[in-house]
């Protein structure tokens, strides 16, 4: 195994690290039991099993820093610091929630924090990280911006012209394509012609793929292009493999999958259990430590849920606000 | 005959075009689906599976599943249509239109005119359209006005399982553009269907019902929800008309006129945002053609102009419905006709 260098983080940042992926999982199982019961209103696209893209790119950033994410947002909205229970309550569709109950999963936002919001347009993220690039570089806050999107969203248009035209103008963004094998029902081997990192080449981009599932694997290479990008080194590619453990959105039956696809990859290569496996034998971190992150989690997402059941709904009143600033 | 659904009308209308014209291909994001994948074939037959089963009966090569490239595929289906096939694309949610809206609006619509009527375009996009499921600001608009607005396209709104399979059998046949708009909320709405092909043509209204008192003209869902009203105000004593025009261009204003000038008052409900929408440009034109026949001043009933909200009580508030449409009714009969004001 090759040294990695996130294996050289400190003790907070590795418990971090954890409790943010653990947060992610934690938030996703429980939004699919609760989806079945018939309670979460709408379109919900669960994240569970890409824990270590989110995380291992966005340790590298701050609140001056932002990024656009997709359909399948709650992992960066999570990563990227926003607030859980306002998440919760948003998909629920309360007035507490973190867009009032107007916006769901599909566009949960925060831009305080850099969270310039999931998309329920595929494809719709890329141009805005470029201009969140711009920004940054015009007024000089040293910020750089990140593009997240899926295999789906590479074959878009937009997602051309955006890396083109973040290297005409040498933007401080990195693409981060998490390629989960699907899009919808369709695979990403057959949708995504040619290569993606020559893609990228192809654009001046210099790209590395990386093992999606290998939170040290992600860290270190987003590390490196946020790194290089941020110090002007002009846009950076990552092209992460990973899988998604649930359907397309929740109530996709998934004919398109191997029986047992999901199963074998839960158990063969799990973001988290190899995350445990690599820190207890490293003995970075304890049994106990991560445990007791476990905990803390659990009590969390279950008072998120709890918090969001009982929270209100927005009024009629709500309806007719926030469309402009003045009218 | 037989009960089937919407979706099942839909498919129906698809398969025997198909069959009776080897032009016709259907293009569109998982309208199959599972491939390059392990598992099914055939595995969506569309995100809400109205394409089921038509890749089994006609093969991949008249089953096309795209990428996630709406600018690519939505243009290659005009360019083909220039070129002799007949497709049917599928736009899955009209909201994503944005994303390919020049290849519709500036090249499919145009090319006839602009090319000094030397070309024909036979193209159909499907499209799925309206609020009520949830799904927030950029699954649920309407935005039928947008392309009623161009001309060159013909834009089509089945309300009904009947409806939807005449319709779309007459939009592949047409030779112009025409998009296609399917209410998602209907998807499950069943009444009696002919088994056999039959074509509704454009520019047609249908008298859902016909009244003395006051005339509604609906799109899409809302001629359901105009048929309710009008039930419940029938036993109030007030009898209505209700016209679903089916097709937005061309649009039947003679038969909207005509009634209007047997009730005098007119109500127009759409489900789109109410600036520009269906329901102002069908009062601007009765305004303009039959002032004379009005005894009260025209209603108009649609969402505020606002994005589609995601809470579900915001989203109920928002859609018109049959309680709505029923008070602009008895608005419209409270207001003082004109010879009472005499
Ligand atoms: C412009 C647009 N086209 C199509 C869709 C419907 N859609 C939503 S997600 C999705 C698949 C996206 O695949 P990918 O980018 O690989 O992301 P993943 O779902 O795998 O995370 C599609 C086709 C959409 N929301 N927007
Ligand atoms: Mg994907």
């Amino acid at each position: 195994m090759a040294m990695s260098r996130a294996l050289q983080l400190s003790r907070e940042d590795l418990l971090r690290a954890y409790r943010q992926m653990r947060t992610i999982r934690e938030f996703e199982e429980r939004v699919h039991a609760e989806f079945a019961t018939g309670e979460i209103p709408g379109f919900v696209h669960l994240y569970a099993g890409e824990e270590a893209s989110a995380v291992g790119v966005c340790m590298h950033l701050t609140d001056k820093d932002a990024i656009a994410s997709t359909h399948r947002g709650h992992g960066h909205c999570i990563a990227k610091g926003c607030d859980v229970q306002g998440m919760m309550a948003e998909i629920y569709g309360r007035k507490s929630g973190l867009c009032a109950g107007k916006g769901g999963s599909m566009h949960i936002a925060d831009v305080s924090k850099g969270m310039l919001g999931a998309n329920g347009i595929v494809g719709g993220g890329a141009p805005l990280a470029c201009g969140a690039a711009l920004a940054a570089k015009t007024l000089k806050t040293g910020g750089v911006a990140v593009a997240f999107g899926g295999d789906g969203a590479s074959n878009q248009g937009t997602t051309a012209e955006s890396m083109n035209l973040a290297t005409v103008w040498k933007l401080p963004v990195i693409f981060v394509l998490e390629d989960n094998g699907y899009a919808e029902s369709t695979a990403s081997g057959w949708s995504v012609g040619g290569d993606a990192i020559k893609r990228a080449e192809g654009f001046g981009i210099p790209g590395v793929r990386v093992d999606g599932h290998d939170f040290f694997a992600v860290h270190d290479a987003a590390g490196e292009a946020i790194e290089r990008t941020r110090s002007g080194g002009g846009p950076s590619f990552l092209h992460l493999k990973l899988n998604r453990y649930y359907g397309h959105f929740e109530g996709d039956g998934q004919a398109y999958r191997r029986d047992g696809e999901v199963a074998r990859l839960r158990a063969e290569i799990d973001t988290l259990d190899r995350f445990r496996r690599r820190v207890t034998e490293a003995k970075l971190l304890g049994e106990d430590d991560l445990a007791g992150v476990d905990r803390e989690v659990l009590a969390l997402i279950d008072d998120s849920v709890r918090t969001a059941k009982s929270a209100a709904a927005p009024k009629s009143a709500d309806l007719l606000t926030d469309v402009y600033l003045s009218y | 005959m037989s009960k089937k659904s919407f979706r099942q009308a839909i498919n129906e209308a698809l398969a025997q075009e198909m069959e009776r014209d080897p032009r016709v291909v259907i293009m569109g994001e998982d309208i199959a689906g599972g491939l390059g994948a392990p598992g099914e074939d055939d595995a969506w037959g569309g995100v809400l599976g109205v394409t089921k089963g038509l890749m089994g009966k006609f093969g991949r090569e008249r089953v096309l599943d795209t990428p996630i490239t709406e600018s690519g595929f939505i243009g290659a289906a005009a360019g083909a249509a220039l070129r002799g096939l007949r497709p049917v694309a599928e736009l899955m949610f009209v909201d994503f239109m944005g994303v390919c809206f020049d290849q519709i609006f500036n090249q499919a619509a145009k090319f006839r005119y602009m090319f000094g009527g030397k070309a024909t375009t036979p193209l159909v996009i499907r499209t799925m359209f309206g609020a009520g499921f949830r799904a927030a600001s950029q699954h649920s608009q309407c935005l039928y006005p947008i392309f009623t607005h161009i001309p060159g396209l013909k834009v089509v709104i089945p309300s009904s399982p009947y409806e939807a399979k005449g319709l779309l059998i007459q939009a592949i046949r047409d030779d112009d553009p025409v998009v296609f708009f399917e209410h998602k909320v209907m998807y499950d709405v069943e009444e009696e269907v002919p088994d056999e092909p039959y074509a509704i043509p454009f520019g047609e209204a249908r008298f859902v019902r016909e009244g003395e008192d006051v005339t509604i003209v609906a799109f899409g869902r809302m001629v359901t929800m105009a048929s309710q009203a009008a039930e419940a105000l029938a036993k109030e004593g007030v009898s209505c008309s209700v016209i679903d025009p089916r097709t937005t261009s061309p649009l039947d204003l003679p038969s909207i006129l005509e009634s209007v000038r047997e009730t005098g008052r007119l109500v127009l409900v759409d489900e789109a945002s109410p600036r520009c929408n269906l329901a102002t440009d069908i009062s601007a034109q009765v305004a303009e053609q039959a002032f004379d026949a009005l005894k009260a001043p025209i209603r108009m009933v649609s969402p505020p102009h606002t994005p589609v909200p995601f809470a579900p009580a915001l989203e109920d508030e928002f859609v018109p419905n049959a309680e709505k449409i029923a008070a602009a009714v008895r608005a419209t009969m409270r207001a003082p006709s004109k010879q009472a004001a005499e």
